[in-house]
């Protein structure tokens, strides 16, 4: 039983990891059509800065926590709407070129941060707290889970809201459902797709700053191996999809927990099946809409 | 004519490869008229809306609204200079509320640099402007119903409301009876006639049901292969040979 919780539990807090990445990628494939394979960039910097942050702070308080998350958004959403205006914008509808635009980026960024930082992977430290476990029903739970956890609900319902009640949220529902009649309406949809890759990228960037905590460090390869498990994620959710980005994350993660233990660490590959089945049975995901 | 045209096309053609698509369609279109495009299939009826829309750029002409040459400006910015489309199959986004599908056309028509994160009271100027708009073609009732619930009398009228919302100088009807069974006709021929007279705006609208066109409009155009072969009223255009030709040679 008490092992049960434990993956149930990490498996929801790497689901929450998966969704902070897949939430941006969704979104700005949804509207946008572009497979943004630079997002894990975004990550990775973040957490690179976040870490700076805190370390600068003294890494042991939550105020340095709190400040590495806010510098960890505000460049994951910076360096993602820089990436929009001055890269993709002049490819829009060029899907090939936004491909190998974005994949080029992510393979210079690495390189980039192997540059500063170095290649082996930086040890971290955050408040007392988040290293120490809790007993829940008999398992021992690191406390990161509750925090990332808590925070990705908190992310989820900040962009539900922003959809639901703002104009932009407005325009942007209705560019993934038809991006040409928002355009004929008269609504330039460019700025949309700007506030899009800048919502996705603080998503990603406080990402990385939990993953950070939740693998205990920062390497430059952190955003790429979770990108690849967070566009699975975005495809079994269905592309374009906030609530399937969020289902699917949980689902992988939960189940890439249970297989890693019970299955002889056959976690990837289970995914991977699975993500086979969706594409047959289902081939727009659990949440996605018919053409 | 002494007031300028609304909407005037010029030389306009599209020569996609050898073919010319249009070929030097010249027409101009005065503040307040209803003018109807009709043709046989294949004629470059859509494709004529599509070059003023802003979809498809000619390879030749110019297309002026209200004296502004708009010729190389984009859909959503002729949009924002006054021409409101309606496209041929579902102009309605079916995911979001009737009242949402009203008021992103009021805020797009109200423009204004507004913050992207500001969140908007329920008692906003888009929102009042959209209120005002569903009640005006009756259908206030259903302003929280999903527009894909829609039954399909009720799309088009929800369609008819975001263009009043959106207010353009010109509107452009793409085949605004596709899809609509017959018995519906009627009645959507005398919304376009009520919309017309409440506000007057200049309407250009391309239907392949010839009836509804005649019904409803003060001049036709007639395109072949291409080509305009006449424009001016409906009783005129009828009685010329040419069309007559052009129509019987393809009947069905």
């Amino acid at each position: 039983m008490s092992t049960v919780v434990l993956l149930l539990i990490t498996g929801l807090g790497l689901g929450a990891l998966y969704f902070l990445v897949a939430s941006g990628l969704s979104l700005i494939y949804g509207l946008m059509g572009v497979l943004n394979f630079a997002h894990g960039s975004f990550l990775t910097l973040a957490a690179f800065l976040g870490w700076e942050t805190a370390r600068a702070l003294g890494a042991d308080s939550w105020g340095a926590l709190a400040a590495a998350l806010l510098v960890g958004a505000a460049a994951g959403a910076l360096v993602a709407a820089g990436t929009e205006l001055l890269l993709i914008r002049r490819l829009y509808e060029r899907h090939i070129e936004q491909v190998l635009v974005t994949v080029g980026l992510a393979l210079a960024s690495v390189a980039l941060f192997d540059g500063i930082w170095g290649t082996d992977p930086q040890f971290i430290r955050g408040p007392a707290w988040l290293a120490e476990t809790t007993e829940i029903l008999g398992a021992r739970i690191p406390n990161n889970r509750f925090l990332l956890i808590a925070i990705a609900i908190l992310v989820l319902l900040l962009i539900v809201l922003f959809l639901r009640f703002t104009r932009y949220g407005l325009i942007i529902r209705a560019g993934v459902e038809n991006r040409s009649m928002v355009t004929a309406l008269g609504i330039d949809v460019r700025r949309a797709f700007t506030v899009v890759f800048a919502i996705g990228g603080a998503a990603a960037g406080i990402g990385g700053v939990l993953a950070s905590h939740y693998f205990g460090y920062v390497s430059p390869q952190l955003g790429g191996s979770l990108l690849i498990f967070a566009f699975i994620v975005t495809v079994i959710g269905g592309l374009g999809s906030l609530p399937g980005a969020a289902v699917a994350s949980v689902v992988v993660a939960v189940l890439q927990q249970f297989a890693n233990f019970y299955l002889g660490g056959t976690g990837d590959l289970v995914v991977v099946l699975l993500l086979a089945v969706v594409l047959l049975v289902r081939p727009r995901g659990l949440f996605g809409r018919a053409a | 004519m002494s007031t300028p045209p609304v909407l005037a096309v010029e030389r306009l053609s599209l020569q996609i490869g050898g073919a010319r698509i249009i070929d030097d369609v010249t027409l101009s279109v005065p503040e307040g008229e209803i003018l109807g495009v009709i043709g046989p299939n294949g004629a470059g009826k859509t494709t004529l809306f599509n070059l003023v829309s802003g979809v498809l750029r000619p390879t030749a002409g110019s297309i002026r609204l209200d004296g502004r040459d708009v010729t190389t400006a984009t859909v959503d910015a002729r949009a924002r200079a006054g021409l409101g489309r309606s496209f041929q199959t579902s102009n309605l986004f079916l995911g979001l509320s009737v009242l949402e599908n009203v008021r992103l056309a009021a805020q797009a028509a109200l423009g204004g640099a507004v913050s992207p994160f500001r969140f908007p009271r329920p008692t906003d100027a888009a929102t009042r402007l959209a209120e005002d708009r569903l009640d005006q073609v009756g259908l206030v009732a259903h302003r929280d119903t999903l527009a894909g619930g829609l039954s399909h009398g009720d799309k088009r009228k929800l369609e008819i409301a975001m263009l009043l919302a959106a207010d353009p100088r010109v509107i452009l009807l793409d085949e605004p009876m596709a899809g609509v069974g017959s018995g519906d006709v009627p009645g959507l021929t005398e919304l376009i006639r009520r919309v017309h007279r409440e506000t007057g705006r200049t309407v250009l609208m391309v239907e392949h049901h010839m009836e509804v066109v005649l019904g409803v409009v003060d001049r036709v155009a007639v395109m072949h292969h291409g080509r305009l072969l006449a424009c001016d009223t409906p009783e005129i255009v009828m009685a010329d040979p040419t069309v007559q030709s052009a129509y019987l040679g393809e009947a069905v």
